[in-house]
Protein backbone atom coordinates (compact mmCIF):
# COMPACT_ATOMS: atom_id res chain seq x y z
CA UNK A 1 0.00 0.00 0.00
CA UNK A 2 1.26 3.46 -0.88
CA UNK A 3 1.67 5.78 2.08
CA UNK A 4 2.17 9.54 2.04
CA UNK A 5 5.14 11.05 3.86
CA UNK A 6 2.84 12.13 6.69
CA UNK A 7 1.47 8.59 7.00
CA UNK A 8 4.97 7.13 6.92
CA UNK A 9 5.97 9.49 9.70
CA UNK A 10 3.11 8.20 11.83
CA UNK A 11 4.06 4.61 11.07
CA UNK A 12 7.65 5.36 12.04
CA UNK A 13 6.52 6.62 15.41
CA UNK A 14 7.28 10.29 14.85
CA UNK A 15 3.89 11.26 16.24
CA UNK A 16 3.88 9.00 19.25
CA UNK A 17 3.30 5.38 20.07
CA UNK A 18 -0.51 5.39 19.78
CA UNK A 19 -0.50 6.81 16.24
CA UNK A 20 2.24 4.36 15.28
CA UNK A 21 0.11 1.44 16.47
CA UNK A 22 -2.95 2.91 14.76
CA UNK A 23 -1.08 3.26 11.48
CA UNK A 24 0.27 -0.28 11.82
CA UNK A 25 -3.29 -1.58 12.11
CA UNK A 26 -4.48 0.52 9.17
CA UNK A 27 -1.65 -0.81 6.99
CA UNK A 28 -2.41 -4.43 7.95
CA UNK A 29 -6.11 -3.80 7.30
CA UNK A 30 -5.52 -1.94 4.03
CA UNK A 31 -3.26 -4.72 2.76
CA UNK A 32 -5.85 -7.34 3.73
CA UNK A 33 -8.34 -5.44 1.58
CA UNK A 34 -5.79 -4.96 -1.20
CA UNK A 35 -6.40 -1.21 -0.98
CA UNK A 36 -4.03 1.05 -2.89
CA UNK A 37 -3.86 3.76 -0.28
CA UNK A 38 -5.53 5.43 2.67
CA UNK A 39 -8.00 8.30 2.48
CA UNK A 40 -8.45 11.24 4.86
CA UNK A 41 -11.51 11.01 7.07
CA UNK A 42 -12.76 13.76 9.35
CA UNK A 43 -15.79 11.98 10.78
CA UNK A 44 -15.56 8.79 12.84
CA UNK A 45 -18.32 6.85 14.63
CA UNK A 46 -17.23 3.83 16.62
CA UNK A 47 -17.22 2.36 20.10
CA UNK A 48 -15.04 2.96 23.15
CA UNK A 49 -17.25 1.18 25.67
CA UNK A 50 -15.96 -0.84 28.61
CA UNK A 51 -19.13 -1.96 30.39
CA UNK A 52 -19.56 -5.40 28.82
CA UNK A 53 -18.50 -8.48 30.83
CA UNK A 54 -15.81 -9.30 28.24
CA UNK A 55 -14.16 -5.90 28.84
CA UNK A 56 -14.09 -6.26 32.63
CA UNK A 57 -10.62 -7.86 33.08
CA UNK A 58 -9.09 -5.25 30.76
CA UNK A 59 -10.93 -2.21 32.13
CA UNK A 60 -9.76 -3.14 35.61
CA UNK A 61 -6.20 -2.53 34.39
CA UNK A 62 -7.17 0.89 33.05
CA UNK A 63 -8.89 2.44 30.08
CA UNK A 64 -5.61 2.68 28.13
CA UNK A 65 -5.52 -1.14 28.18
CA UNK A 66 -9.03 -1.30 26.70
CA UNK A 67 -8.11 1.30 24.11
CA UNK A 68 -4.80 -0.28 23.10
CA UNK A 69 -6.09 -3.83 22.81
CA UNK A 70 -9.58 -3.31 21.46
CA UNK A 71 -9.49 0.04 19.65
CA UNK A 72 -6.02 -0.34 18.10
CA UNK A 73 -5.33 -4.11 18.21
CA UNK A 74 -2.04 -3.31 19.97
CA UNK A 75 -0.46 -5.70 22.50
CA UNK A 76 1.64 -2.88 23.81
CA UNK A 77 -0.30 -0.57 26.09
CA UNK A 78 -0.21 3.01 24.81
CA UNK A 79 -1.62 6.17 26.29
CA UNK A 80 -4.89 7.19 24.66
CA UNK A 81 -4.30 10.45 22.77
CA UNK A 82 -6.86 13.09 21.87
CA UNK A 83 -8.97 12.22 18.86
CA UNK A 84 -7.50 13.82 15.75
CA UNK A 85 -10.86 14.22 13.99
CA UNK A 86 -14.53 14.55 14.96
CA UNK A 87 -15.43 11.28 16.65
CA UNK A 88 -18.54 9.93 18.33
CA UNK A 89 -19.62 6.93 20.38
CA UNK A 90 -22.36 4.77 18.90
CA UNK A 91 -24.90 2.65 20.76
CA UNK A 92 -23.42 0.29 23.37
CA UNK A 93 -24.64 -2.14 26.01
CA UNK A 94 -25.54 -0.06 29.06
CA UNK A 95 -28.05 2.67 29.89
CA UNK A 96 -26.15 4.09 32.84
CA UNK A 97 -29.23 5.91 34.16
CA UNK A 98 -31.57 2.93 34.19
CA UNK A 99 -29.78 0.07 35.95
CA UNK A 100 -32.72 -0.25 38.37
CA UNK A 101 -34.96 -1.16 35.42
CA UNK A 102 -32.61 -3.24 33.30
CA UNK A 103 -30.96 -5.06 36.20
CA UNK A 104 -27.44 -4.28 34.94
CA UNK A 105 -25.11 -4.44 37.98
CA UNK A 106 -23.79 -1.21 39.50
CA UNK A 107 -20.21 -2.39 38.94
CA UNK A 108 -20.70 -2.59 35.15
CA UNK A 109 -22.49 0.77 35.11
CA UNK A 110 -19.61 2.39 36.96
CA UNK A 111 -17.11 0.90 34.54
CA UNK A 112 -19.08 2.29 31.62
CA UNK A 113 -19.27 5.72 33.29
CA UNK A 114 -15.49 5.67 33.72
CA UNK A 115 -15.05 4.84 30.03
CA UNK A 116 -17.39 7.67 29.02
CA UNK A 117 -15.57 10.17 31.14
CA UNK A 118 -12.10 8.93 30.07
CA UNK A 119 -12.73 8.81 26.33
CA UNK A 120 -15.16 11.72 26.38
CA UNK A 121 -12.47 14.15 27.43
CA UNK A 122 -10.20 12.69 24.77
CA UNK A 123 -12.57 13.84 22.07
CA UNK A 124 -15.12 11.05 21.72
CA UNK A 125 -18.58 12.68 21.72
CA UNK A 126 -20.79 10.44 23.84
CA UNK A 127 -23.86 10.36 21.63
CA UNK A 128 -24.45 6.73 22.66
CA UNK A 129 -26.81 6.03 19.79
CA UNK A 130 -27.05 3.94 16.64
CA UNK A 131 -28.37 7.10 14.94
CA UNK A 132 -25.67 9.79 15.22
CA UNK A 133 -27.34 11.54 12.29
CA UNK A 134 -30.30 12.31 14.58
CA UNK A 135 -28.21 14.22 17.08
CA UNK A 136 -26.06 16.46 14.96
CA UNK A 137 -23.58 14.22 13.17
CA UNK A 138 -24.83 14.70 9.61
CA UNK A 139 -21.98 14.27 7.12
CA UNK A 140 -22.42 16.02 3.79
CA UNK A 141 -22.55 14.39 0.37
CA UNK A 142 -19.17 13.06 -0.68
CA UNK A 143 -17.65 13.32 2.79
CA UNK A 144 -15.38 10.38 3.62
CA UNK A 145 -16.28 8.83 6.96
CA UNK A 146 -15.34 5.83 9.08
CA UNK A 147 -18.51 4.57 10.71
CA UNK A 148 -19.59 1.37 12.40
CA UNK A 149 -23.19 0.23 13.00
CA UNK A 150 -24.94 -1.27 9.99
CA UNK A 151 -28.07 0.89 10.20
CA UNK A 152 -25.97 4.07 10.45
CA UNK A 153 -23.66 3.00 7.61
CA UNK A 154 -26.56 2.44 5.20
CA UNK A 155 -28.08 5.80 6.21
CA UNK A 156 -24.73 7.56 5.75
CA UNK A 157 -24.19 6.14 2.24
CA UNK A 158 -27.75 5.86 0.96
CA UNK A 159 -29.54 8.87 2.39
CA UNK A 160 -26.74 11.35 2.98
CA UNK A 161 -24.46 10.41 0.09
CA UNK A 162 -21.48 10.47 2.42
CA UNK A 163 -18.99 7.61 2.05
CA UNK A 164 -18.22 4.88 4.53
CA UNK A 165 -17.59 1.18 4.62
CA UNK A 166 -18.83 -0.86 7.56
CA UNK A 167 -15.92 -0.30 9.89
CA UNK A 168 -15.16 -2.13 13.13
CA UNK A 169 -14.06 -1.24 16.64
CA UNK A 170 -10.35 -1.42 15.83
CA UNK A 171 -10.46 0.47 12.52
CA UNK A 172 -12.56 3.32 13.92
CA UNK A 173 -10.23 3.51 16.92
CA UNK A 174 -7.28 3.92 14.56
CA UNK A 175 -9.15 6.32 12.26
CA UNK A 176 -10.10 8.58 15.14
CA UNK A 177 -6.50 9.32 16.11
CA UNK A 178 -4.98 9.36 12.60
CA UNK A 179 -7.79 10.73 10.40
CA UNK A 180 -7.16 7.86 7.94
CA UNK A 181 -9.00 4.78 6.66
CA UNK A 182 -8.34 2.42 3.71
CA UNK A 183 -9.50 3.88 0.38
CA UNK A 184 -11.62 0.93 -0.70
CA UNK A 185 -15.25 -0.07 -1.30
CA UNK A 186 -17.76 2.72 -0.86
CA UNK A 187 -15.10 5.44 -0.88
CA UNK A 188 -14.79 4.89 -4.66
CA UNK A 189 -17.39 6.18 -7.16
CA UNK A 190 -17.72 2.96 -9.15
CA UNK A 191 -18.63 0.89 -6.11
CA UNK A 192 -21.62 3.09 -5.28
CA UNK A 193 -23.67 2.28 -8.37
CA UNK A 194 -26.81 0.16 -8.22
CA UNK A 195 -26.77 -3.60 -8.84
CA UNK A 196 -30.43 -4.69 -8.50
CA UNK A 197 -33.54 -2.94 -9.81
CA UNK A 198 -36.54 -3.32 -7.51
CA UNK A 199 -39.96 -2.76 -9.10
CA UNK A 200 -42.11 -1.66 -6.20
CA UNK A 201 -45.66 -2.52 -7.24
CA UNK A 202 -47.49 -1.89 -3.98
CA UNK A 203 -48.07 1.41 -2.23
CA UNK A 204 -45.24 2.04 0.26
CA UNK A 205 -46.06 4.85 2.64
CA UNK A 206 -46.39 4.01 6.35
CA UNK A 207 -43.58 3.02 8.71
CA UNK A 208 -44.48 -0.65 8.53
CA UNK A 209 -44.50 -0.52 4.73
CA UNK A 210 -40.93 0.79 4.71
CA UNK A 211 -39.78 -1.84 7.21
CA UNK A 212 -41.31 -4.66 5.17
CA UNK A 213 -39.83 -3.33 1.94
CA UNK A 214 -36.37 -3.14 3.53
CA UNK A 215 -36.63 -6.62 4.97
CA UNK A 216 -37.76 -8.11 1.65
CA UNK A 217 -35.12 -6.31 -0.42
CA UNK A 218 -32.24 -7.13 1.96
CA UNK A 219 -33.10 -10.82 1.87
CA UNK A 220 -32.77 -10.86 -1.94
CA UNK A 221 -29.85 -8.53 -2.63
CA UNK A 222 -27.75 -9.43 0.45
CA UNK A 223 -24.68 -7.10 0.30
CA UNK A 224 -25.55 -5.59 -3.07
CA UNK A 225 -27.02 -2.19 -3.96
CA UNK A 226 -30.76 -2.01 -4.64
CA UNK A 227 -32.36 0.73 -6.70
CA UNK A 228 -36.03 1.31 -5.83
CA UNK A 229 -38.39 2.15 -8.64
CA UNK A 230 -42.07 2.97 -8.12
CA UNK A 231 -41.85 4.88 -4.82
CA UNK A 232 -44.74 7.35 -4.97
CA UNK A 233 -44.60 8.94 -1.51
CA UNK A 234 -41.53 10.87 -0.45
CA UNK A 235 -40.34 9.18 2.76
CA UNK A 236 -39.34 11.09 5.89
CA UNK A 237 -36.09 10.51 7.76
CA UNK A 238 -37.66 7.99 10.15
CA UNK A 239 -38.99 5.86 7.30
CA UNK A 240 -35.58 5.68 5.63
CA UNK A 241 -34.01 4.94 9.02
CA UNK A 242 -36.41 2.01 9.35
CA UNK A 243 -35.94 0.84 5.74
CA UNK A 244 -32.15 0.81 5.91
CA UNK A 245 -32.00 -0.95 9.26
CA UNK A 246 -34.33 -3.67 7.97
CA UNK A 247 -32.34 -4.15 4.74
CA UNK A 248 -29.10 -4.32 6.74
CA UNK A 249 -30.60 -7.05 8.96
CA UNK A 250 -32.11 -9.54 6.51
CA UNK A 251 -29.18 -8.79 4.21
CA UNK A 252 -26.08 -6.65 4.45
CA UNK A 253 -27.25 -3.63 2.47
CA UNK A 254 -24.86 -0.70 2.94
CA UNK A 255 -25.96 1.51 0.06
CA UNK A 256 -29.11 2.05 -2.00
CA UNK A 257 -30.71 4.51 -4.37
CA UNK A 258 -34.23 5.85 -4.63
CA UNK A 259 -33.97 7.89 -7.84
CA UNK A 260 -35.28 11.41 -7.37
CA UNK A 261 -35.08 11.12 -3.58
CA UNK A 262 -31.63 9.98 -2.48
CA UNK A 263 -28.77 12.28 -3.50
CA UNK A 264 -26.65 10.26 -5.92
CA UNK A 265 -29.28 9.44 -8.54
CA UNK A 266 -32.02 11.55 -10.10
CA UNK A 267 -32.94 8.77 -12.50
CA UNK A 268 -32.76 4.98 -12.67
CA UNK A 269 -30.16 5.27 -15.44
CA UNK A 270 -27.98 7.44 -13.24
CA UNK A 271 -28.30 4.98 -10.36
CA UNK A 272 -26.75 2.20 -12.46
CA UNK A 273 -24.27 4.37 -14.39
CA UNK A 274 -22.66 2.30 -17.12
CA UNK A 275 -23.59 -0.93 -15.36
CA UNK A 276 -26.65 -2.99 -16.16
CA UNK A 277 -28.80 -4.35 -13.32
CA UNK A 278 -27.64 -7.89 -12.49
CA UNK A 279 -31.20 -8.72 -11.52
CA UNK A 280 -34.66 -7.20 -11.63
CA UNK A 281 -36.81 -7.92 -8.58
CA UNK A 282 -40.52 -7.52 -8.07
CA UNK A 283 -41.92 -6.28 -4.77
CA UNK A 284 -45.67 -6.87 -4.80
CA UNK A 285 -48.39 -8.09 -2.45
CA UNK A 286 -46.90 -11.59 -2.18
CA UNK A 287 -43.38 -10.33 -1.41
CA UNK A 288 -44.77 -7.94 1.20
CA UNK A 289 -46.73 -10.75 2.84
CA UNK A 290 -43.68 -13.03 2.83
CA UNK A 291 -41.53 -10.38 4.58
CA UNK A 292 -44.26 -9.95 7.19
CA UNK A 293 -44.54 -13.72 7.74
CA UNK A 294 -40.75 -14.10 8.02
CA UNK A 295 -40.57 -11.34 10.59
CA UNK A 296 -43.31 -12.97 12.65
CA UNK A 297 -42.15 -16.57 12.20
CA UNK A 298 -40.84 -16.91 15.76
CA UNK A 299 -44.13 -15.89 17.44
CA UNK A 300 -47.16 -18.00 18.43
CA UNK A 301 -48.29 -16.88 21.91
CA UNK A 302 -50.49 -13.80 21.96
CA UNK A 303 -49.80 -12.97 25.62
CA UNK A 304 -47.12 -10.28 25.30
CA UNK A 305 -44.63 -9.79 28.17
CA UNK A 306 -42.57 -6.99 26.75
CA UNK A 307 -42.93 -4.28 24.11
CA UNK A 308 -39.85 -2.56 22.68
CA UNK A 309 -39.94 0.64 20.61
CA UNK A 310 -36.93 2.50 19.29
CA UNK A 311 -34.72 0.40 17.01
CA UNK A 312 -32.99 2.23 15.44
CA UNK A 313 -33.31 4.76 18.26
CA UNK A 314 -36.56 6.70 18.08
CA UNK A 315 -36.68 10.26 16.78
CA UNK A 316 -38.38 12.83 19.00
CA UNK A 317 -41.34 12.56 16.65
CA UNK A 318 -41.59 8.83 17.35
CA UNK A 319 -41.34 9.34 21.12
CA UNK A 320 -44.12 11.90 20.81
CA UNK A 321 -46.25 9.45 18.82
CA UNK A 322 -45.85 6.80 21.51
CA UNK A 323 -46.51 9.31 24.30
CA UNK A 324 -49.76 10.38 22.66
CA UNK A 325 -50.91 6.78 22.37
CA UNK A 326 -50.11 6.26 26.07
CA UNK A 327 -51.46 9.56 27.40
CA UNK A 328 -53.91 8.96 30.24
CA UNK A 329 -53.74 5.17 29.93
CA UNK A 330 -52.14 2.36 31.92
CA UNK A 331 -50.08 -0.59 30.74
CA UNK A 332 -51.37 -4.10 31.31
CA UNK A 333 -50.00 -5.41 34.64
CA UNK A 334 -48.47 -8.31 32.70
CA UNK A 335 -46.61 -6.22 30.14
CA UNK A 336 -43.69 -3.81 30.15
CA UNK A 337 -42.91 -1.14 27.56
CA UNK A 338 -39.46 0.32 27.01
CA UNK A 339 -38.92 3.16 24.54
CA UNK A 340 -35.35 3.85 23.33
CA UNK A 341 -34.11 7.17 22.00
CA UNK A 342 -30.69 8.87 21.78
CA UNK A 343 -29.50 10.41 25.09
CA UNK A 344 -29.82 13.95 23.73
CA UNK A 345 -33.38 13.36 22.53
CA UNK A 346 -34.29 11.76 25.82
CA UNK A 347 -33.43 15.07 27.48
CA UNK A 348 -35.63 16.84 24.94
CA UNK A 349 -38.42 14.35 25.57
CA UNK A 350 -38.17 15.03 29.31
CA UNK A 351 -38.28 18.80 28.70
CA UNK A 352 -41.33 18.29 26.53
CA UNK A 353 -43.09 16.33 29.26
CA UNK A 354 -43.21 13.11 27.22
CA UNK A 355 -41.15 11.33 29.86
CA UNK A 356 -43.85 12.03 32.47
CA UNK A 357 -46.64 10.81 30.21
CA UNK A 358 -44.70 7.63 29.44
CA UNK A 359 -43.90 6.93 33.09
CA UNK A 360 -47.47 7.69 34.24
CA UNK A 361 -48.65 4.98 31.89
CA UNK A 362 -46.15 2.61 33.51
CA UNK A 363 -43.66 2.56 30.61
CA UNK A 364 -39.98 3.61 30.56
CA UNK A 365 -38.02 6.05 28.42
CA UNK A 366 -34.45 4.82 27.94
CA UNK A 367 -31.29 5.58 25.96
CA UNK A 368 -27.75 4.47 25.09
CA UNK A 369 -28.60 0.84 24.34
CA UNK A 370 -31.32 -1.57 23.13
CA UNK A 371 -32.42 -5.08 24.17
CA UNK A 372 -30.39 -6.82 21.44
CA UNK A 373 -27.13 -4.90 22.04
CA UNK A 374 -27.40 -4.75 25.83
CA UNK A 375 -28.97 -8.21 26.11
CA UNK A 376 -31.44 -6.72 28.54
CA UNK A 377 -35.16 -7.39 28.81
CA UNK A 378 -37.61 -7.57 31.70
CA UNK A 379 -37.14 -10.81 33.68
CA UNK A 380 -38.90 -13.91 32.37
CA UNK A 381 -39.77 -12.35 29.03
CA UNK A 382 -40.97 -15.03 26.63
CA UNK A 383 -42.94 -12.97 24.13
CA UNK A 384 -41.88 -9.60 22.73
CA UNK A 385 -43.62 -7.15 20.42
CA UNK A 386 -41.78 -4.45 18.47
CA UNK A 387 -42.28 -2.07 15.56
CA UNK A 388 -38.68 -2.67 14.45
CA UNK A 389 -37.88 -5.17 11.71
CA UNK A 390 -34.26 -5.17 12.86
CA UNK A 391 -35.09 -6.02 16.45
CA UNK A 392 -37.66 -8.62 15.33
CA UNK A 393 -34.90 -10.19 13.23
CA UNK A 394 -32.27 -10.35 16.00
CA UNK A 395 -34.19 -10.89 19.26
CA UNK A 396 -35.36 -14.48 18.64
CA UNK A 397 -31.71 -15.49 18.01
CA UNK A 398 -30.01 -13.41 20.68
CA UNK A 399 -32.56 -13.50 23.50
CA UNK A 400 -34.32 -16.75 22.54
CA UNK A 401 -37.80 -15.23 22.71
CA UNK A 402 -40.81 -15.10 20.43
CA UNK A 403 -41.10 -11.73 18.71
CA UNK A 404 -44.10 -10.08 17.08
CA UNK A 405 -43.54 -7.36 14.50
CA UNK A 406 -46.19 -4.72 13.84
CA UNK A 407 -47.03 -1.03 13.75
CA UNK A 408 -46.41 1.33 16.65
CA UNK A 409 -50.20 1.38 17.27
CA UNK A 410 -50.32 -2.41 17.42
CA UNK A 411 -47.35 -2.48 19.77
CA UNK A 412 -48.74 0.12 22.16
CA UNK A 413 -52.09 -1.72 22.06
CA UNK A 414 -50.23 -4.90 23.10
CA UNK A 415 -48.61 -3.01 25.98
CA UNK A 416 -51.98 -1.67 27.15
CA UNK A 417 -53.95 -4.91 26.79
CA UNK A 418 -51.22 -7.51 27.26
CA UNK A 419 -52.39 -9.18 24.02
CA UNK A 420 -51.03 -9.22 20.51
CA UNK A 421 -53.87 -8.22 18.21
CA UNK A 422 -51.69 -7.15 15.29
CA UNK A 423 -51.78 -8.27 11.72
CA UNK A 424 -50.85 -7.09 8.27
CA UNK A 425 -53.01 -4.08 7.42
CA UNK B 1 -1.98 -39.76 -2.17
CA UNK B 2 -3.47 -36.90 -4.17
CA UNK B 3 -3.41 -33.36 -2.91
CA UNK B 4 -5.41 -30.42 -4.15
CA UNK B 5 -3.70 -27.08 -4.45
CA UNK B 6 -5.66 -23.83 -4.51
CA UNK B 7 -3.96 -20.53 -5.19
CA UNK B 8 -5.11 -17.26 -3.73
CA UNK B 9 -4.17 -13.91 -2.28
CA UNK B 10 -2.74 -13.30 1.16
CA UNK B 11 -5.10 -11.44 3.48
CA UNK B 12 -3.07 -12.03 6.62
CA UNK B 13 0.38 -13.60 6.32
CA UNK B 14 1.68 -16.75 7.95
CA UNK B 15 1.56 -20.51 7.66
CA UNK B 16 -0.75 -22.88 9.52
CA UNK B 17 -2.32 -26.27 9.10
CA UNK B 18 -5.22 -28.14 10.61
CA UNK B 19 -8.50 -29.86 10.11
CA UNK B 20 -11.03 -27.98 8.00
CA UNK B 21 -14.43 -26.84 9.16
CA UNK B 22 -16.45 -25.78 6.13
CA UNK B 23 -19.71 -23.90 5.75
CA UNK B 24 -21.62 -22.40 2.85
CA UNK B 25 -23.33 -19.95 5.22
CA UNK B 26 -21.78 -16.56 5.88
CA UNK B 27 -20.79 -15.92 9.50
CA UNK B 28 -21.90 -13.16 11.82
CA UNK B 29 -19.63 -12.09 14.69
CA UNK B 30 -22.02 -10.32 17.05
CA UNK B 31 -24.98 -12.61 17.61
CA UNK B 32 -23.33 -15.29 15.49
CA UNK B 33 -20.46 -16.71 17.52
CA UNK B 34 -19.67 -17.39 21.16
CA UNK B 35 -16.25 -15.77 21.46
CA UNK B 36 -15.28 -17.70 24.58
CA UNK B 37 -15.49 -21.10 22.81
CA UNK B 38 -15.49 -20.29 19.09
CA UNK B 39 -18.90 -21.89 18.73
CA UNK B 40 -21.40 -20.82 16.05
CA UNK B 41 -24.60 -19.84 17.85
CA UNK B 42 -26.80 -18.45 15.09
CA UNK B 43 -30.06 -20.42 15.20
CA UNK B 44 -30.42 -21.32 11.54
CA UNK B 45 -26.69 -21.59 10.71
CA UNK B 46 -25.42 -24.80 9.15
CA UNK B 47 -22.70 -25.07 11.82
CA UNK B 48 -24.82 -24.12 14.84
CA UNK B 49 -23.32 -25.69 17.97
CA UNK B 50 -19.95 -26.45 16.30
CA UNK B 51 -16.70 -24.69 17.15
CA UNK B 52 -14.01 -23.40 14.77
CA UNK B 53 -11.42 -23.30 17.55
CA UNK B 54 -8.07 -24.64 16.26
CA UNK B 55 -9.61 -25.52 12.87
CA UNK B 56 -9.09 -24.07 9.42
CA UNK B 57 -12.31 -22.14 8.88
CA UNK B 58 -13.55 -22.20 5.27
CA UNK B 59 -16.55 -19.93 4.68
CA UNK B 60 -18.10 -17.62 2.06
CA UNK B 61 -17.61 -14.40 4.04
CA UNK B 62 -18.78 -12.19 6.87
CA UNK B 63 -22.24 -10.86 7.48
CA UNK B 64 -24.26 -8.96 10.02
CA UNK B 65 -23.23 -6.43 12.61
CA UNK B 66 -20.13 -4.25 12.50
CA UNK B 67 -19.23 -5.96 15.79
CA UNK B 68 -17.83 -8.79 13.61
CA UNK B 69 -14.14 -7.94 14.13
CA UNK B 70 -14.56 -7.35 17.86
CA UNK B 71 -16.11 -10.80 18.41
CA UNK B 72 -13.34 -12.56 16.46
CA UNK B 73 -10.85 -10.41 18.36
CA UNK B 74 -12.37 -11.64 21.63
CA UNK B 75 -12.18 -15.23 20.35
CA UNK B 76 -8.43 -14.81 19.87
CA UNK B 77 -8.07 -13.32 23.35
CA UNK B 78 -10.00 -16.32 24.74
CA UNK B 79 -7.80 -18.81 22.85
CA UNK B 80 -10.75 -19.87 20.70
CA UNK B 81 -9.59 -18.54 17.32
CA UNK B 82 -9.43 -20.72 14.21
CA UNK B 83 -5.98 -21.84 12.95
CA UNK B 84 -6.54 -20.09 9.62
CA UNK B 85 -9.33 -18.48 7.59
CA UNK B 86 -10.23 -18.99 3.93
CA UNK B 87 -13.11 -16.93 2.56
CA UNK B 88 -14.45 -15.92 -0.84
CA UNK B 89 -16.16 -12.56 -0.53
CA UNK B 90 -13.90 -9.71 0.52
CA UNK B 91 -15.59 -7.11 2.69
CA UNK B 92 -14.30 -4.68 5.30
CA UNK B 93 -15.83 -6.89 8.01
CA UNK B 94 -14.11 -10.05 6.77
CA UNK B 95 -10.78 -8.26 6.26
CA UNK B 96 -10.65 -6.52 9.63
CA UNK B 97 -11.91 -9.67 11.37
CA UNK B 98 -9.05 -11.69 9.88
CA UNK B 99 -6.50 -8.99 10.72
CA UNK B 100 -7.41 -8.82 14.41
CA UNK B 101 -7.77 -12.61 14.71
CA UNK B 102 -4.11 -12.65 13.60
CA UNK B 103 -4.18 -16.00 11.88
CA UNK B 104 -3.11 -16.76 8.30
CA UNK B 105 -5.98 -15.80 6.00
CA UNK B 106 -6.55 -15.91 2.25
CA UNK B 107 -9.10 -14.88 -0.37
CA UNK B 108 -9.41 -14.31 -4.17
CA UNK B 109 -8.87 -17.99 -5.04
CA UNK B 110 -8.34 -19.53 -8.48
CA UNK B 111 -10.71 -22.39 -7.48
CA UNK B 112 -13.58 -22.33 -5.02
CA UNK B 113 -12.46 -23.72 -1.65
CA UNK B 114 -16.10 -24.34 -0.73
CA UNK B 115 -16.47 -26.93 -3.47
CA UNK B 116 -13.03 -28.54 -2.98
CA UNK B 117 -12.64 -28.64 0.79
CA UNK B 118 -14.89 -30.64 3.12
CA UNK B 119 -15.10 -30.63 6.87
CA UNK B 120 -12.46 -33.00 8.22
CA UNK B 121 -9.99 -32.56 5.35
CA UNK B 122 -6.45 -31.65 6.37
CA UNK B 123 -5.58 -28.18 5.09
CA UNK B 124 -2.24 -26.44 4.94
CA UNK B 125 -2.45 -22.68 4.45
CA UNK B 126 0.65 -20.82 3.27
CA UNK B 127 -0.69 -17.29 3.03
CA UNK B 128 2.78 -15.79 2.43
CA UNK B 129 3.28 -17.83 -0.72
CA UNK B 130 -0.41 -17.74 -1.66
CA UNK B 131 -1.38 -21.39 -1.69
CA UNK B 132 -3.60 -23.85 0.11
CA UNK B 133 -2.85 -27.57 0.10
CA UNK B 134 -5.76 -29.90 0.79
CA UNK B 135 -5.41 -33.55 1.79
CA UNK B 136 -8.78 -35.26 1.51
CA UNK B 137 -9.83 -37.05 4.64
CA UNK B 138 -10.85 -40.16 2.67
CA UNK B 139 -7.47 -40.26 0.92
CA UNK B 140 -5.61 -40.02 4.20
CA UNK B 141 -7.48 -42.89 5.79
Amino acid sequence: MKLTDAEKAMLDGKHGKAKQKAMDLLVRYGEALNAERLVDVKNVAGTWNAGSPAMKPFAEKGMDVVFSKFNLDSDEVVETPQAEVYTCQLIHGIDTQNGHITGVPEEAINRQRQAESYFGRRGVAMFNTCTPYQVGNVPVRGEHCAWMESSAVVYCNGVLGARTNTEGRESTGAASITGKIPYWGFHLDENRLGTHLVDVEVDVDGMMDWGLLGYAVGEVVQEDIPVLSGIRHTPSMIKLKHFGAAAASSGGVEMYHIPGITPEADTIEQAFGKKKPVERIKYGTAERKLAYDNLNSSAQDTAVDFVMLGCPHNSIEQVWTAARLLDGRKLSPNTQLWIFTPRALRDTAELNGYGDIIRKAGAHLMSDTCPAIGRVMPKNTKVVATDSAKQAHYLPAIMKCQTWFGTVDQCVDAALTGRWRGGLP
Amino acid sequence: MSKIVIRGRKVVGGVAEGEAIVTRDTISGWGGIDSSTGTIIERRHELVGRSFKDKVLVFPGAKGSSGYSHYFHLARVAGAAPKAMLFNRMTTKAALGAVVTRVPAMSDFDKDPLSLIETGDWVKVDADRGFVEVTKRTAAE
